[in-house]
């Protein structure tokens, strides 16, 4: 037998973890490929498995615009501030329906690849991670429809659009936090796959889709500020129209983003190294 | 030399419900909560049950080893493959590993059946492990193995069985990580297939690689190890060469089993479900004396339409002769035919006074004679036959031979 190299320190130790474990990063960038091919399979086969496929992107948050465009058109009428309200509900639409579908798909995606977890080993964050960028794709496709119709109305664009990139990465932080914290409560009580849409249509009502948070009388606003898909989705309005940012609410909005992000991981942590005991 | 695997004090403790049991609904849980100072109060004996799967295990490996784990039921195999695959934690102690980790707990671990075959050698090997690159480097090598080619592009879910278990183990025979957890995985396929794949895993070793192999088929361990490991109740209670640990094994009285239960790995088109050694009296036992008949039952189901499929046994003595085989359709050669879903229950008599006295082991198949697929294949049951010193036995007299029948003499005295 030829002589085997072995490096002088353990390449893994595997011992009980601490309460107060650190999540390792360099553990999930070490499986970043896994990342890649698991958020791949998710798009793929769910463009496989439905007869429309991609049409599905454009479809859900076209069809809800249509809808609140004909309830709520002429009520939200001077309040769009001048944009014509298709155009503004879409605007909402957009990442809103990202930010809906990535916290249901990685809500549950814990539990759907428990075969998955207890078979094979690699960082179970990238599960919810996965499932949140597969929403990404989607989210790009209904943008070009979003930017069609601003060409449609010939809408201006300022350089206030530089934003966007921040916006669409504070969308993704968010739906990750919320997400990565649904899986993990999912693991252990099995009622969030339930809770979780309804949830998400009381959430929709109180994120300044449909109407502009101005709409609603100045001492409940600070109410609204609490809500980080509020002030993001305004300011998705701002960057794409050139209106001015509502910057305390997005300040607030990154903050509570962060928070949230972080406590989610802490919890996810906490439940991570039973799951393969639990599912 | 530098060991590649160190394993000190492992320890792996599960609980059985009690207080801490998990919540399966926020119902349940809030109830708890109403309910915990009452439960405080009727606390005294009513302690969660645990339990310890494993309980300090020292042992080291070292590189190139192939180090197989056999024990009963329940002895810990499964726990300490989990713990070194990292998929559950320990409760106390250390393993260091000093080489990348590979395991191989299941075969086809993250198939899609909507994608192609190309698309999931991607997936499953990324799952287990493997590089881009590496995947793209051995793509055609786990192409030719697999022997799929022609369907490279078709979705796995219109394979047949024996074709995703082939392209499954494909993409595992092709890991190289420096250390290979392995389980019973190799028990499903066909057989030429099973032989191709253990002939590639001897190769990873070959090449200075490491391999732990839990398995019930003593007669894999015994051909595949140069060392083996013996659990029992969570312990390590012997260790050294395979031949020797493995006669340990089977002689030390450990293994008695007269019934075994398979209650995992039942998706496939047939599945055993259930066999037991009944003496003549009925009962399930596993020593049976010299002068009585015993009977093998078997429970088995068949979720589709199936046909060409067996039922076979092979009876082995300690030392891995073959006794003798028989298969259901040796008497009943229409089983051959179709068998409609449903559960079955088949039995075979052996008769008294036929085996000799000594130590067997059963292994039953059940198998697709059209098709090569082999559904199930386990060494079931480890049985006895006594000798009682009851008249018309063999009075405490162990004769050579695996047959000890009872013949029909005649004898007379020729006239002159």
């Amino acid at each position: 037998m030829h002589e085997v190299h072995l490096p002088a320190e353990p390449l893994v130790v595997i011992q009980p973890t601490k309460r107060w474990s650190i999540l390792s990063f360099k553990d999930i960038w070490a499986y970043r490929e896994l990342l890649f091919f698991l958020t791949w399979r998710d798009v793929k086969v769910r463009y496989k498995q439905t007869a429309l496929g991609a049409a599905w992107a454009i479809l859900q948050p076209l069809f809800m615009m249509i809808i609140f465009t004909i309830f709520f058109g002429r009520l939200a009428g001077v309040a769009s501030a001048g944009i014509p309200y298709p155009l503004f509900a879409l605007a909402g639409l957009v990442p809103w329906t990202f930010f809906a579908n990535a916290i249901t798909a990685s809500g549950n995606s814990l539990v759907g690849s428990a075969n998955l977890i207890t078979k094979v080993y690699f960082p179970r964050l990238i599960v919810p991670a996965a499932a949140m960028l597969a929403g990404l794709v989607d989210f790009l496709l209904a943008f070009l429809m979003l930017v069609i119709l601003m060409f449609y109305y010939r809408v201006t664009v300022t350089v206030q659009i530089l934003f966007l990139p921040v916006l669409i990465l504070l969308t993704a932080l968010f739906s990750l936090g919320v997400g990565t914290w649904m899986s993990a409560l999912n693991v252990k009580y099995r009622d969030v796959r339930f809770a979780l849409p309804f949830l998400i249509q009381l959430w929709l009502f109180v994120s300044s889709v449909i109407l502009p948070s101005t709409s609603i009388p100045q001492k409940w606003r600070w109410l609204l500020m609490l809500n980080p898909m509020s002030g993001i989705i305004e300011g998705y309005r701002a960057a794409l129209f050139g209106l001015p940012f509502d910057w305390p609410a997005l300040g607030i909005a990154s903050a509570l983003t962060i928070v949230v992000l972080l406590y989610a991981i802490y919890a996810f942590g906490r439940v991570e190294r039973s799951f393969a005991d639990i599912i | 030399m530098q060991p590649i695997i160190r394993v000190q004090g492992l320890g792996k403790q599960y609980q059985l419900g009690g207080a801490s049991a998990v919540y399966s609904t926020l119902r349940e849980s809030l109830m708890d909560l109403a309910l915990k100072p009452v439960r405080a109060l009727r606390r005294n004996g009513n302690e969660p049950v645990t339990i310890w799967a494993i309980k300090d295990l020292d042992f080291e490996v070292t590189p190139g080893e192939i180090v197989g784990i056999i024990g009963r039921n329940g002895a810990g195999k499964s726990t300490l493959l989990k713990i070194l695959s990292r998929i559950t934690e320990p409760t106390l102690g250390r393993v260091e590993l000093f080489g990348r980790v590979a395991s191989l707990l299941e075969v086809g671990t993250g198939f899609h059946p909507e994608l192609t075959g190309r698309e999931n050698i991607f997936l499953n090997g990324s799952i287990l492990g493997m590089t881009r690159r590496e995947i793209e480097r051995k793509f055609d090598e786990i192409v030719a193995f697999s022997e799929v080619e022609r369907f490279l592009d078709t979705p796995v879910k219109r394979y047949s069985s024996g074709m995703y278990v082939r392209l499954a183990f494909a993409v595992a025979a092709h890991l190289q990580p420096e250390i290979l957890v392995v389980d019973e995985v190799l028990a499903v396929g066909d057989y030429a297939f099973q032989q191709k794949c253990l002939n590639k895993m001897q190769d990873v070793s070959t090449g200075g690689r490491t391999v732990l192999f839990v398995s019930h088929n003593l007669g894999a361990i015994s051909r595949l190890c140069n060392r083996c490991l013996l659990l029992d109740g969570g312990r390590l209670i012997a260790s050294g060469p395979t031949a020797g640990v493995v006669q340990n094994y089977m002689t030390s009285g450990l293994v008695q089993r007269p019934e075994y239960i398979q209650s995992s790995n039942r998706d496939k088109a047939m599945n055993l479900l259930r066999v037991a050694l009944r003496g003549a009296d009925g009962e399930i036992r596993s020593e049976i004396r010299y002068d009585e008949s015993l009977s093998f039952e078997f429970d088995y189901e068949t979720n589709q339409t199936v046909s060409g499929t067996s039922l076979g046994v092979m009876v082995y003595t300690l030392d891995g002769t073959c006794a003798f085989t028989s298969a259901d359709i040796d008497a009943h050669a229409e089983l051959l035919g179709v068998r409609e879903p449903g559960k079955y229950t088949a039995r075979v008599t052996v008769p008294a006074k036929w085996l000799n006295v000594g130590r067997y082991t059963l292994t039953v198949a059940l198998a697709n004679a059209m098709s090569g697929v082999v559904y199930d294949n386990v060494e079931a049951l480890v049985f006895q036959i006594v000798d009682t010193g009851t008249p018309g036995s063999l009075n405490g007299i162990k004769r050579p031979g695996v047959l000890q029948p009872l013949l029909d003499w005649e004898t007379r005295i020729n006239a002159e």
